[in-house]
């Protein structure tokens, strides 16, 4: 069972979305160990959004994507980034872009990327259970921690829960924001899919291979995550059907009990 | 706009929701809950609703003795506030009010029509706010996630 233990939970509007934690910690004085930690955790998510908003004329990415920076001129960060987007749009074939729809957007990368470095914070800060979700993708740390998927027909609802360690859960899809996934290959929003969830270790890499897995449609898509053993795939096609990976464990809305312990646990090879 | 900043611990710690998990022990038994109509109830309450109000909305008196109930915080979210009342009876959620919702959009009206009812089912059926985290998740559901937790810490119930 999880070790008993209040849950804080804290909410920051950053990156035109909302971060939510729910920190586990024991012990007197909790939240303000908790809140301490935090701290660091949104300054530095809102130094990121500094760097990285296209919304922001200012931005480091803006001003480099107009050629007012150069590379070595912006924050080391972001030639980080540049790197691991085209890391994945290497290994899916084309279907990442840090570019999408021919303006650079590596956003696709930096949100989840953004997610990931606040919950290694916490970790690193002591804080080793916890869940970090930014605008709807979610990176646990600790466990077992349970992680509804939402229904994209019923928007509030969710499709099922599962439930494990240390897993990071993307979901791309057009429920929340419409089609704004370009098919990198046609300029052209996906349309294929109407959600796609995406269950790995790490965030930032399993975010970015959702948005990937979305523009290829539902076949490929899977097919893609098939072929990965650290990946795992639930995907709703837009007349409902639902498809995923042979590892998706999965449960069914909670209806009795949603205690954990019941849940089937997604296993996926150990965190590299 | 919203240039929010955390600059300070004190900061961070005001707006800090504590809020403790309950155990999940003791939730077998909630098949019965469900057909008790709480959950149409609930629907009532989202369907009916004529826009937001922070007015009480009806349904205050469950009836019987040893009921109660416990209103949540109003929970902001990016379409507007979030609120929740639980009636409680013989310390079991029997119904869940949603006394504020966003109705601006129509987006918005869909998640009012839909979303919450769905959510109170299940709150209702599992006797909290029994998931931690949502992927794909809308701003709303999670206000209603939190508005919810913030009742049930107030009620104590298990």
């Amino acid at each position: 069972m999880n070790p008993a233990g209040p849950v804080i939970r804290h909410a920051e509007h950053v990156m035109g979305t909302v971060f939510s934690f729910a920190v586990r910690s024991t012990g007197a004085g909790a939240e303000v160990g908790v809140a301490e930690a935090l701290g660091p955790v949104v300054r530095r998510l809102h130094r990121i959004d500094e760097v990285f908003s296209t919304y922001r004329p200012q931005s480091d990415i803006s001003r480099f994507g107009r050629g007012e920076l150069a590379l070595a001129q912006c924050d080391p960060a972001v030639a980080e980034v540049l790197e691991r987007c085209r890391e994945v749009a290497a290994e899916t074939g084309g279907w990442f872009t840090e570019r999408p729809g021919g303006r650079l957007d590596p956003s696709g990368w930096v949100k989840g990327w953004a997610v990931e470095e606040a919950s290694e914070q916490l970790r690193a800060a002591g804080f080793v259970q916890h869940t970090v979700t930014g605008g709807g993708d979610v990176q646990t740390c600790g466990g077992p921690w349970r992680i509804g998927i939402a229904d994209p027909l019923r928007p509030g609802a969710v499709l099922g829960v599962l439930a494990g360690h240390d897993l990071a859960v993307a979901t791309s899809g057009t429920a929340e924001r419409g089609a704004h996934i370009v098919d990198p290959h046609t300029g052209r929003p996906a349309t294929g899919l109407l959600s796609l969830t995406l269950v790995g270790r790490r965030l930032a890499l399993t975010d970015a291979r959702a948005t990937a897995a979305f523009a290829m449609g539902p076949d490929l898509g899977l097919a893609w995550a098939a072929g990965h053993p650290e990946v795992e795939a639930l995907a709703v096609l837009p007349d409902g059907t639902r498809r995923r990976t042979p590892g998706f464990a999965f449960a069914p809305p909670p209806a009795g009990s949603a205690d954990p312990a019941h849940l089937p646990s997604l296993a996926l090879p150990g965190r590299s | 706009m919203r240039r929010a900043v955390v600059t300070s611990t004190a900061t961070v710690a005001g707006v800090i929701l504590l809020l403790s998990l309950k155990p999940h022990a003791g939730t077998a038994t909630t098949a019965q809950v469900i057909s008790t109509g709480g959950g149409a109830g609930a629907t009532d309450s989202a369907g009916s609703g004529s826009g937001p109000s922070a007015g009480p909305a009806s349904g205050a008196g469950a009836g019987s003795g040893g009921s109660r109930t416990v209103t949540g915080d109003a929970v902001d979210t990016r379409y507007g506030p979030v609120q929740v009342r639980l009636s409680l009876s013989g310390g079991r959620i029997s119904r869940i009010d949603v006394l504020q919702y966003p109705a601006g959009s129509g987006h918005d009206r869909r998640i009012n029509a839909d979303a919450l009812p769905t959510l109170n089912q299940e709150a209702i059926a599992a006797q909290s706010a029994q998931i931690d985290a949502v992927s794909g998740a809308t701003y709303t559901s999670d206000g209603y996630t939190r508005s919810l937790q913030s009742a049930l810490d107030r009620a104590g119930t298990r």
